[in-house]
């Protein structure tokens, strides 16, 4: 099997491979989580295109029930259809609406399926799934059929841990935590990003970003996305080099700092911070 | 094979199950890990940990699995393992200087010596810690006690060695029994938020009861649903003045941070122990003071009583009549504790001192025998049991 490795687009450390392989092999669900903007959704695409599967997503808010994952019963329009005298109404399957699941196991192939932000549902959302997941098959109480998955699916599940997840849900899954990335992992993925940014521009950029992030009281830590942005528009308005650098230990207002910083308070504890350090010269 | 690594994890607290170290164990089978030590830590940290809290734990339980290296905490260094002393060996010594030893006797002779001198300076800088040397004298430290000194304990080799992966203890902050900081403060909101979140009320729920209604052919059925309003109370009696201040600071944020989401929060402050009078505001506190039977007649037993202190007095404060330190209390501090506690069922006490220290200090036992064991570390965790007590 070809296993999941790094590619030029995504870098991936060696724990999250093996913890991936992991998966993919035993083909159990694999949780992960970390700070929000370290990739955890784009890994799913990835994983999807290292092993040449196609992706099914599922965005999960914070009314999704685990039901419209399987499927839907559209009993409205079946009432609906019951009074014009439609003669579609005597066929039940008629008003069954498949899920994403539900098409991910009755796929040809096997495909990556990613249940995205699992946290925002209901507390009892990963209960509902336990046995669909467990066995990927589940029943379809209004046509009784048992819709069992051709091909068990490889499952990406991401978490922001705002709700604490069930241990029989927990039990089930292999679990990564992805930890912000240290400067020399960074500098790969800004490479992998932006092959022919020059070398000098990603290096003042990364010690200011860095800098930026060793702020006390951020509210919002930029991260590895943020990064990213910064360092494009950077690279579209052709910033000068001049611009990015400072003494050390003073602390300036980085440059279209709207890519990095998300909140009005973070905007202003750095324009004080930068006060502060222009009157203390 | 590795059922003595998830002995070790269960004993240190990790919920790892059978249904993992079988998940394990087949994903060896699998190959996934393939003789690599390394990817054999990235494995089963994938397999056996499913929280960030417990990673750093899991580090330090395989650590000591496999090399015997930092051990968790409660469990003593009985010897210092070979390892230790060759890492320290090879770092202390310039290339010359280990030819010479060569020629001297060997390694095998530096390190009886070395093992003498780290004995030594454990008998003499210990003192009851498990880390060997402080600033200043010693060379030999680790984990910041001696910037300049040599590490034991944490690798710092360039080379990717495998000790290293998991001797870095990356997920230390992660850690949910230390005590809140600005993330802890996050999760321990959320918390607080669950707890709130609990009312047996139900109310009409109007698209299910729409959606069966047309599942029933149009005659009329009705849905409820649990209502999702809280309806918890809290009165939190909060202990200032002295070392407590910062402490108490922040749990009042805490609790303020969650206001919206309990029905009621009423504080009230006091200072060391309760007694029969307490006050709203701390400037004003012997000016504008509440009597605490007034307090007692006002919330009724429907609200969670949470007291914050650090608990340590003296236990004269808590058990004498005019025991206390600022004036003269007609009844004794069990007196008052023993009638908030049957007045309030739900009641507990939230510590910010760490909770190895609470069986040196009197006091503090002495309360939590009052308490019934309701008392709680102020850390994520604590918190966390105190909500699951309190909403029984």
């Amino acid at each position: 099997m070809a296993g999941f490795k790094s590619t030029d687009k995504y870098i991936a450390t060696r724990d999250l491979e093996v913890a991936v392989n992991a998966a993919v092999t035993l083909q159990r669900p694999l949780l992960v989580k970390g700070e929000p903007g370290t990739g955890k959704t784009v890994l799913a695409h990835e994983i999807a295109g290292a092993l040449g599967l196609p992706l099914i997503e599922w965005h999960v808010k914070s009314t999704t029930k685990a039901q419209q994952g399987l499927y839907e019963y559209d009993a409205v329009s079946r009432l609906r259809d019951g009074q014009l005298g439609d003669p579609r109404v005597h066929d039940i399957g008629n008003y069954i609406v498949r899920g994403k699941l539900w098409d991910a196991f009755e796929a040809d192939e096997q495909v990556v399926v990613l249940i995205d932000e699992v946290d925002k549902a209901d507390i009892e959302f990963p209960n509902d799934l336990l046995l669909e997941l467990d066995r990927m098959q589940f029943f379809v109480y209004e046509t009784r059929k048992t819709i069992v998955a051709k091909h068990r699916p490889v499952i990406i599940i991401t978490s922001n841990n705002e709700k604490e997840l069930p241990d029989a849900f927990l039990r089930r899954c292999f679990f990564h935590y992805i930890r912000f990335p240290d400067r020399p992992t960074m500098e790969m993925i800004v490479q992998a990003h932006y092959p022919d940014i020059r070398k000098d521009l990603a290096r003042e950029a990364l010690n200011v970003f860095f800098q930026v992030r060793d702020v006390p009281g951020l509210k919002k830590k930029p991260a590895t996305s943020e990064l990213l942005d910064w360092l494009k528009l950077l690279m579209v308005e052709d910033m000068p080099i001049e611009v990015l650098r400072s003494n050390e230990k003073q602390v300036v207002i980085p440059p279209l700092y709207g890519a990095l910083l998300k909140n009005e308070q973070d905007v202003h504890l750095f324009e004080r911070l930068a006060f502060l350090a222009r009157r203390g010269a | 094979m590795f059922t003595h690594l998830v002995l070790a994890l269960r004993a240190a607290g990790l919920p790892a199950s059978i249904t993992e170290h079988l998940t394990l164990m087949a994903a060896m089978k699998a190959g996934v890990a393939e003789y690599s030590i390394e990817d054999f830590y990235f494995l089963a940290r994938a397999t056996l940990v499913k929280d960030e809290r417990h990673l750093d734990k899991f580090d330090r339980v395989f650590a000591h699995c496999f090399k015997g290296l930092e051990p968790p905490e409660g469990i003593k260094v009985e010897d210092l393992p070979e390892e230790w002393l060759r890492k320290l060996a090879e770092k202390m010594l310039s290339p010359e200087e280990m030819e010479k030893i060569l020629a001297l006797g060997g390694f095998d002779a530096l390190m009886a010596r070395l093992k003498e001198l780290l004995a030594e300076q454990k008998g003499r800088h210990q003192g009851g810690s498990k880390w060997i040397g402080t600033a200043g004298t010693s060379p030999f430290g680790a984990y910041g006690y001696n910037p300049e000194g040599v590490r034991i304990g944490q690798d710092e080799s360039r080379h990717r060695s495998a000790v290293k992966v998991w001797d870095r203890r990356d997920y230390k902050d992660l850690d949910d029994t230390v005590e809140l900081g600005t993330r802890g403060m996050k999760i321990a909101l959320r918390r607080l938020r669950r707890f709130a979140r609990q009312g047996a009320a139900t109310e009409l729920d109007i698209p299910d009861t729409i959606r069966s209604t047309a599942n029933n052919a149009g005659s009329l059925d009705l849905k409820m649903v649990p209502e999702r309003h809280n309806n918890v109370k809290v009165l939190l009696f909060l202990d200032v003045g002295g070392s407590m201040d910062d402490h108490i600071k922040l749990t009042e944020e805490l609790f303020s941070a969650a206001r919206s989401e309990f029905k009621h929060l009423e504080y009230y402050y006091f200072h060391n122990c309760p007694y029969e009078k307490v006050w709203k505001n701390n400037r004003r506190r012997h000016e504008e003071v509440i009597p605490t039977w007034q307090v007692l007649r006002t919330y009724g037993p429907d609200y969670k009583l949470i007291i914050v202190g650090d608990g340590a007095m003296s236990p004269y404060e808590i058990s004498m009549q005019g025991g206390s330190v600022e004036h003269y209390n007609e009844e004794a501090g069990t007196v008052w504790l023993e009638r908030l506690s049957s007045h309030y069922r739900h009641s507990a006490w939230l510590n910010p001192t760490p909770k190895q220290s609470w069986g040196h200090v009197r006091s503090i036992s002495m309360l939590n025998d009052m308490m019934a064991g309701r008392m709680y570390p102020l850390t994520v965790n604590g918190i966390d049991e105190m909500t699951r007590e309190l909403s029984r």
